[in-house]
């Protein structure tokens, strides 16, 4: 649990970081909340010469309201999001889905930027973010992109980030009319991160037809996915149960699904509509309730 | 003999330890720090099974801030010999056990060099520049599969893997048996690998003087006295005493921290070449890999039945995974402290066991808390359900019929083993006044009829602790007598210290140890200092495990104290000219019998001791005592566990709904410590039978190497445990103490296993290996097709 040497920088700018990151090129190492990186390094899985600290870069760390979004810092902690009032008044599946995550004192450090910028496919974020439509704001020397969730994820580990760009920020869409959205995961028993986690978006109409619906699947392939299969028997029909349940059933159609420690591919199969199911029913009864 | 009103012992008194420790005030290993210190990393073996063809050092000894690299030749070299084993058994064959591996690597982890240098992360650079040629051989990992034809070896020396084959019983009779037999059930068991992950990972700190050549070893050991002992003897020949063991405040051990391991042998000979202090404090990842395991039994085992319900026999054959080196008391597990413990609770007129103890590429397995009790427990508990099913009796009757009696003790098995002392009635009795069996299985015929499968499962328990007697543990092949030591020391002011060769690694021996010698001495705990874990001020000590401390160690404590008692008393008496007769002691006062205004108090008369002004004629100054306590057997507590559950028909995921503990662990110093021994020990159990496994994938790699995925059980995890007690004093120790620090882990994992398959039983399942994983229960409710 000794990492290999390396020099720590935590510059003040976004302008100095992308400067280091331009300088030091792959032998630097961008650490936000030190929950995934620090661990490969310290079984030196991971080598980085040069460790930039985001901790002092202004405007980072918040949740802010921007018509019809939310804008997340990319430092916020798993914690502040569990506890954040417009969060939790606008898009509570995201609060919900942050106090699940590891144990306290990894939600205590943990960042949402550092989550979805590590790209593991059993991490909850990047399947909410993706259930929710959101994009990350990337910042490089060229100037700012906004890259969908969708697009930014690649597989496992691996991002659309470029040796020399910052993940700074995670605007969500906050969704209007009578949408209802959950999120369920089964958890690894030992390092609780999902076996399976399933988070789901659903909107109805004014005759309470689901109109859309996002459903996305982590834990089960290369990268969170949206489970389209579901997505495709629900809408146009009325979430009941029966329906949800029959819909759950499509929950790893798709995926390649294969045995593991984790169980046989029949039994991660199971899980999969299992919890799917869960998901869709409370996310129906969500949007059964919410305001047109 | 008189008897003080107990004030002290059977108080719920706080830990005194606790705010030393839980305010980072405690002192480990890696919290004692010298000049010039250098820091030790091991280069360990990343295969399972391998020809080592060269060690390469230079280029680690070329890096700036490295010290020194030693390999297992240079060990070698220096007069270091094998690590002994403490227990041997007829015609065991004991492979050489190198602190460094020389030849070959036979675990993943087998360490084969190690690096000294400046800082821990440099000594971890060195050990990356440390360059091994291995030539990967196939490797055996499970027990089954080393003993069949054609495995790899795993020492050259030991055909088809086998160390010892042993057994225990009449075969003759338990075959007997079996051939009037109604009915006979047999079973095959896999009782799985566990990791202990006590806390605090292993450490030691070496420090030679120059001048003298005497070492002092910080280690996180149970028992220091014994490592010293053995360290000096046969790993490193140096003179004993020129070898002091500190074992400061340790992080846990559950029996991980008895053993001599390599490391520490490599840090001592590392500081005596060095003359500098070197330590080595074991990383998680290495504490995955090196620990000693536990368990790891597979069993084929059958048991008897008569017209009438009654067990006739038991019958067990298993095969021990003893791992690639035999442990220091590797051999005594799954023999003696299994074999012995088959009988249970129960009248079984005849048993035999065979055990075949096997070496794999495996790390070595030795005591996890339980030690071989659980295992045997597991067994004889699941083969009594599985009785009562195959005979259509209740799971609750076929227990009280064949229960010991409790006016039959002491009671001889066909085992080798004599019981103590039981209630086992009485211990059901209490149990089901606590769960009420037939509200639940209302409760469970209706949740059936809704398709939901709840469950409910006993375990009636005894094991066997407090090791042990000297003499008969000598006679089954202990290397040492199992007695302990304590000195007690009474200052001029009247205050006191107590040396006890016990070892409190979390039980809080500094508080109930205090709480036996006050009550005794009738002055207050504070006044009492415990010391342990230091082989130059404890004068000699066999350490803790086996639920050992309480039967032995605290009983030898009190025999001291009556030795200073007595002393006292002489003293006493002359000081107030009374015959020693007529003297009394109470409140902290001797006086004479009629005359209660002349008085002395213990502190005139402990001055006095040492003042020797004006003694009885011919005693000797000074008030001090050392006493051995050689108990005349073993001690046996017991209980009954009930365990409700319901399993998820969709997930197989299995769901505490409530946890019944009724112990008997004879009279306790302190119920509150003792309730959270037993609560620690049952959530240890359960796990074992829900989440933990240790697992090898079929090249020798340690799947399980981490807290990613080795499933240690979290908080949320466990439910309220229901515990109350029944008290059976033992007769075998004069505070009739029974043990308690394991009975959790013996009792619990059975109760949890037969409450699932009860929960199982409306698909006909019988039996599933643990874990009882999500995945495993509902694969098998999956292949019933219903």
């Amino acid at each position: 649990m000794y990492p290999s040497s390396f020099d720590y920088h935590a510059p003040a700018t976004v302008a100095e970081v992308l400067a280091l990151l331009d300088k030091h090129q792959d032998d630097a190492k961008v650490i936000a909340g030190s929950q995934s990186l620090v661990p490969l390094m310290k079984l030196r899985l991971s080598q980085p010469k040069h460790l930039i600290d985001l901790r002092k870069l202004p405007g980072m760390i918040g949740v802010w309201d921007a018509k019809g979004a939310l804008q997340i810092g990319a430092m916020t902690t798993h914690d502040a999001l569990e506890k954040n009032e417009l969060l939790k008044a606008k898009l509570p599946m995201l609060a919900e889905a942050a106090g699940h995550i590891g144990d306290r004192q990894i939600r205590n450090q943990g960042t949402v930027g550092g989550s979805l910028a590590h790209a593991d496919p059993a991490a909850d974020w990047p399947a909410v973010m993706l259930a929710c439509g959101a994009s990350v704001k990337l910042v490089g020397k060229g100037g700012e992109r906004t890259v969908t969730i969708e697009d930014f994820i690649i597989g496992p580990l691996t991002t659309a980030l470029e040796q020399n760009e910052l993940l700074v920020q995670v605007v969500v869409p906050v969704p209007a009319g009578r949408v209802g959205a959950a999120y369920e995961k089964y958890p690894h028993p030992a390092s609780r991160f999902a076996l399976v986690g399933v988070a789901a978006v659903l909107t109805l109409d004014a005759g309470g037809v689901v109109q859309a619906a996002r459903v996305v699947i982590a834990g089960m392939g290369a990268k969170a996915s949206r489970a389209t299969a579901i997505e495709k028997a629900l809408v146009g029909k009325k979430p009941a149960a029966e329906s949800l349940k029959a819909a759950a059933q499509h929950a790893s159609a798709g995926l390649e699904v294969t045995d593991d420690s984790g169980g046989s591919a029949a039994y991660k199969r199971q899980l999969a509509a299992v919890v799917a199911e869960r998901a869709l029913v409370k996310a129906a009864a969500r949007a059964g309730q919410a305001r047109a | 003999m008189s008897t003080p009103t107990p004030k002290l012992f059977g108080s719920s008194i706080k830990r005194r330890e606790d705010p030393r420790l839980i305010t980072g005030k405690g002192t480990y290993v890696d919290d004692v720090k010298l000049p010039g210190m250098t820091y030790a990393s091991f280069v360990r073996s990343p295969h399972a099974h391998a020809k080592i063809r060269s060690i390469e050092t230079s280029a680690a000894l070329k890096l700036k801030g490295v010290v020194a690299v030693y390999t297992g030749k240079d060990l070698s070299e220096g007069g270091v010999k094998s690590i002994p084993v403490g227990w041997l058994l007829p015609n065991i064959k004991v492979p050489a056990h190198l602190p460094l591996a020389v030849d070959k690597a036979r675990y993943m982890g087998d360490p084969v060099a190690v690096v000294i240098a400046e800082s821990p992360y440099l000594a971890k650079d060195g050990a990356e520049l440390v360059e091994v040629d291995y030539e990967a051989l196939p490797a055996v990992v499970t027990g089954s599969k080393a003993m069949a034809k054609g495995a790899p070896t795993v020492h050259d020396e030991i055909a088809e893997n086998v160390s010892f084959r042993w057994s225990l019983g009449d075969k003759a009779a338990t075959d007997a048996a079996f051939a009037k037999a109604t009915k006979v059930v047999k079973q095959h068991f896999i009782n799985h690998r566990l990791i202990p992950n006590a806390i605090e990972t292993r450490a030691a700190l070496g420090s030679c003087s120059p001048g003298t050549g005497e070492v002092s070893l910080w280690l996180t050991t149970q028992n220091p006295h014994v490592h010293r002992l053995l360290m000096a003897a046969f790993v490193l020949g140096m003179p004993e005493h020129k070898l002091r063991v500190i074992s400061p405040d340790v992080g846990g051990g559950f029996g991980s921290k008895i053993f001599i391991y390599p490391e520490e042998c490599a840090v001592v000979f590392a500081t005596r070449k060095l003359l500098r202090p070197v330590k080595w404090v074991s990383e998680r990842r290495e504490a995955f890999m090196t620990d000693a395991h536990g368990r790891d039994h597979e069993t084929d085992a059958e048991i008897a039945v008569g017209a009438n319900g009654e067990i006739l026999g038991l019958r067990a054959k298993t095969i021990a995974n003893l791992g690639a080196y035999l442990s220091l008391f590797a051999p005594a597990v799954p023999t003696y402290l299994y074999g012995t413990l088959l009988s249970g609770c129960y009248k079984i007129p005849a048993i035999h066991v065979e055990v075949a103890g096997v070496l794999t590429n495996t790390t070595p397995v030795d005591a996890y808390r339980g030690a071989g009790r659980p295992e045997a427990c597991y067994l004889i508990e699941r083969m009594m359900d599985l009785a009562a099913h195959a005979t259509g009796q209740d799971v609750v009757d076929i227990r009280r019929k064949n229960f010991i009696p409790k006016d039959a003790f002491p009671y001889q098995t066909p085992v080798a083993v004599m019981y103590d002392s039981g209630n086992y009635q009485g211990s059901l009795d209490k149990a089901l006044q606590m769960f009420d069996l037939a509200a639940f299985r209302k409760e469970q015929a209706e949740a059936r009829k809704q398709g939901r499968l709840i469950g409910v499962g006993f375990s009636t328990y005894v094991e066997a602790c407090g090791l042990a007697p000297s003499q008969v543990a000598g006679a089954l092949g202990a290397q040492a007598g199992l007695y302990e030591s304590a000195s007690v020391r009474v200052h001029p002011t009247a205050k006191v210290t107590v040396f006890t060769g016990s070892h409190s690694h979390g039980q809080g021996h500094e508080t109930t140890f205090a709480q036996v010698a006050a009550d005794e001495l009738q002055m207050p705990m504070e006044d009492i200092e415990i010391v342990h874990g230091d082989t130059a001020q404890v004068p000699f000590g066999m350490g803790t495990y086996g639920s050992r401390s309480g039967p032995v160690g605290a009983s030898a404590i009190y025999m001291s104290v009556q030795k200073i008692k007595d002393k006292a008393k002489k003293i006493a008496a002359h000081l107030l000219e009374a015959n020693e007769a007529d003297v009394i002691y109470e409140n902290g006062k001797y006086s004479v019998k009629g005359s209660p205004d002349r008085t002395k108090s213990f502190g005139d008369v402990a001055l006095m001791a040492y003042l020797a002004h004006n003694l009885p004629k011919g005693l000797e100054p000074g008030l001090e005592a050392i006493s051995f306590f050689d108990p005349g057997n073993f001690v046996f507590p017991f209980g009954t566990h009930i365990c409700k559950v319901e399993v998820a028909r969709d997930t197989g995921k299995v769901k505490l709904l409530r946890y019944v503990a009724v112990d008997d662990l004879g009279r306790v110093i302190n119920p509150m410590i003792v309730d959270g021994m037993v609560q620690g020990g049952i959530t240890q159990g359960v796990s074992q039978a829900l989440w933990e496994a240790a697992s090898y994938d079929e090249n020798g790699q340690l799947v399980t190497g981490s807290f990613m995925n080795y499933a240690m059980p979290h908080a949320d995890d466990m439910i309220n445990i229901e515990l109350a007690r029944t008290e059976t004093p033992s007769p075998v120790n004069p505070l009739g103490i029974k043990g308690a620090g394991e009975t959790g882990t013996i009792a619990s994992t059975p109760a949890v296993a037969n409450a699932v398959m009860d929960a199982l039983s409306p698909l006909g399942i019988q039996h599933i290996d643990m874990p009882l994983s999500p995945s495993r229960i509902w694969e098998a409710m999956r292949a019933t097709g219903k």
